[in-house]
């Protein structure tokens, strides 16, 4: 085979693998708040966005260091999350599935309209020091914002696999998620884990935002990313950590490949007397096509936990 | 509708079946009957017209999630992917074979119908969040398809021009007349909504909605029913593209984005679910609410900022926070939504003046 063919694929199938770390980053936001509270967000996306869009305007706007408007985005997404928490999803806890995903939808149009009513809705570049020139390792370009995500990623998802299966803390958590009422009945304060759960999920938005808003810019558009986030957790399962960094390396990769073998074979001849479709733009739904076959065989996803109904 | 007894003196069941409790419902459905039909179409200027249309479209199409949403508790985050199918159907038809409105019409809806089915297939092994991200799958996929077919979209804009219904050698092109088409279509879809709840079919969704396995063991084919249950709706999805296509004089699939199915889903929460009125209401508040918003922030926009450009902006995203917000308010405080609060406004006057 020629050597060319070869370097083209790796180089696609590592640069998706590095993209889809960085989407298992912004589940992970979403499996965090799920594992422990059971409640679904939809607006784990605009979490996200709105985090990058407020270091960004801070940094723009009133000259302050980066690092240091990470912080105060940071203090504010977990203050957001746990104001959010109690006046919203508390509330809520026991009611149908449908009416939690449908605030958390609510939410995500709130905070798409709020957050750029304030900062302004043109796009803004998110600059955290990591250089713009691709690195090159034998003939496979990458993009360093990339690398530098999947690493923080990987970190955080050490660091998040260590607290859950040996802090007390994080036992306590899989304790809540496990099932409320027992764990109230062992002294777990459930209330209060709610709330860590959701701040943790704040710290790991505010993080998506960073890097996210540095690869792509900021304005309303990073909420996009939030819908990466269902194939994702789907994949992968929807209690499991590890799942999420299965489901998000299978993602960036289906979708690295659409990119580079999929639409440009769409545009051949051959192929549109067959299929008389128009242009590319598989990448944006190809992942979901993926997690549709996998709901057909595996409805609780790779590594989920399969639930028993009972009446 | 509006005057009910001081009490509840139902003894059977069919009694509490009943379209019209009470001998004045009937005298009030006339009174809406000639409200709408008559007066409002002699007497409403053109431009209320137009608001007048976008709601009863929007009431089509809500009436038919809360078939899904409200009496089955099935969640889809699709609705608007079949109104395009619809829309397109419809245009297709209606340009290349000329066919008029009365097949277009339900060959839309048809081909939403069968659509949903094949789209509502994966409700009858997954529910709840994982039927959420199949129907959002389903948005995706088939806004894809649309666009990048060109026998259906008719080419890189993806838009089709539609031209005005006829009917008896009258073309329906000014708004009086798109509003006597449109009414007969509503006033068919809600009564068809009324009846299908009380029917052996509505009392099915319900009892799946409220508990599917045990539905299931008192003989419901739960897998029939949920599948019935995305065909209706999503032929009330259809129906309500054709509409929109035939009021806009053209099939296009930009009127039908991901955050027109979120604005029906709002429709049904807010209105509230499981009740054709809410679906009424829903529709009706959801349609006019970023017009009072324009009109509001005209008048009293100026004084908080100097230039319009600022103000169009914001009008933009503030219809995304009140939207939000009232998508979050309902559902935390009145889960049953307007019809709720229309109900206890009707509570209070059923023995009024007494208080007992």
């Amino acid at each position: 085979m020629d050597m060319f063919v070869v370097w083209y694929f790796l180089e696609s199938t590592i640069n998706g693998a590095l993209i889809g770390l960085m989407y298992a980053l912004v589940a992970l936001g979403f499996v965090l708040i799920y594992k422990s509270t059971d409640a679904i967000n939809f607006a784990q996306g605009q979490f996200v966005m709105i985090s990058g869009m407020m270091v960004a305007a801070l940094a723009a706007d009133y000259s302050i260091p980066v690092f240091i408007a990470a912080i105060m985005a940071l203090v504010f997404m977990v203050l957001f999350n746990v104001a959010l928490e109690r006046v919203v999803l508390r509330p809520m806890i026991g009611r149908p599935v449908v009416a939690i995903i449908m605030a958390t939808i609510g939410l995500a149009a709130f905070l798409e309209g709020v957050f750029p009513m304030f900062f302004g809705s043109a796009t803004r570049s998110l600059d955290i020091g990591v250089p713009n020139d691709p690195w090159i390792i034998g003939q496979i370009y990458l993009t360093p914002i990339n690398v530098v995500g999947a690493l923080v990623a990987i970190a955080f998802f050490a660091g998040f696999g260590w607290f859950f299966m040996k802090s007390r803390k994080g036992v306590a958590l899989r304790a809540v998620a496990d099932n409320h009422q027992v764990s109230m009945a062992m002294g777990i304060n459930v209330e209060r884990y709610f709330v860590l759960a959701w701040s943790m999920a704040g710290v790991v938005a505010v993080l998506g935002g960073l890097l996210w808003g540095s690869a792509i810019g900021v304005d309303n558009t990073l909420a996009v990313v939030g819908l990466k986030v269902f194939p994702v957790v789907i994949l992968g399962g929807l209690e499991s950590i590890k799942g999420c960094v299965v489901g998000g390396i299978i993602v960036g990769v289906v979708e690295a490949w659409g990119g580079t073998y999929i639409d440009p074979a769409m545009t051949q001849e051959w192929f549109r007397e067959f299929f008389p479709f128009e242009g590319g733009g598989t990448k944006d739904f190809l992942p979901y096509l993926l997690m549709i076959a996998v709901l057909f065989f595996r409805p609780y996803g790779l590594f989920g936990k399969v639930q028993i109904e009972r009446v | 509708m509006f005057h009910r007894e001081s009490g509840f003196y139902k003894t059977s069941y069919a009694a509490d079946f009943a379209l019209y409790p009470l001998p004045i419902a009937r005298w009030s459905v006339i009174g809406f009957a000639i409200l709408f039909f008559a007066i409002v179409p002699l007497l409403v200027p053109s431009y209320y017209l137009t608001m007048l249309n976008l709601v009863g479209i929007a009431i089509v199409g809500a009436l038919g999630l809360n078939i899904l949403l409200g009496l089955t508790g099935q969640i889809s985050i699709g609705h608007a992917a079949f109104m395009s199918v619809g829309a397109y159907t419809a245009a297709n038809l209606a340009t290349r074979l000329d066919l008029p409105f009365y097949i277009t019409l339900p060959a839309g809806g048809l081909m939403a119908a069968a659509v949903g089915i094949i789209v509502g297939f994966p409700s009858v092994r997954i529910k709840g969040l994982y039927l959420a991200i199949s129907t959002l799958a389903a948005q995706f996929i088939i806004d894809w398809i649309i666009i990048h077919t060109p026998a259906i979209s008719g080419g890189a804009s993806a838009s089709i021009q539609v031209p005005r219904p006829w009917l008896f050698g009258i073309q329906l092109d000014t708004q009086v007349e798109l509003y006597m088409f449109i009414l007969c279509v509503v006033t068919i879809a809600i009564v068809g909504a009324l009846n299908l709840a009380r029917s052996r079919i509505g009392r099915a969704f319900i009892a799946i909605r409220d508990q599917d396995i045990a539905a299931e063991i008192i003989g419901i084919d739960v897998r029939r029913y949920k599948l019935m249950a995305f065909a209706i709706s999503s032929f009330y999805a259809g129906v309500a593209g054709v509409l929109y296509t035939y009021y806009s004089g053209v099939a296009n699939n930009e009127f039908f984005p991901l955050l027109i199915s979120i604005d029906y889903l709002a429709m049904v929460i807010i209105g509230g679910m499981g009740s054709v009125l809410g679906a009424i209401f829903g529709a009706t508040f959801v349609t006019l609410l970023p017009i009072v918003i324009d009109l509001v922030m005209s008048y009293i926009g100026p004084f908080f900022m100097g230039d319009s450009s600022g103000l169009s902006g914001i009008k933009s995203h503030l219809r995304l926070v009140v939207f939000g917000g009232l998508i979050m308010f309902f559902l935390v405080v009145e889960p049953e939504g307007l019809n709720r609060l229309w109900l206890n406004i009707r509570n209070y006057f059923r023995v009024w003046p007494f208080s007992y």
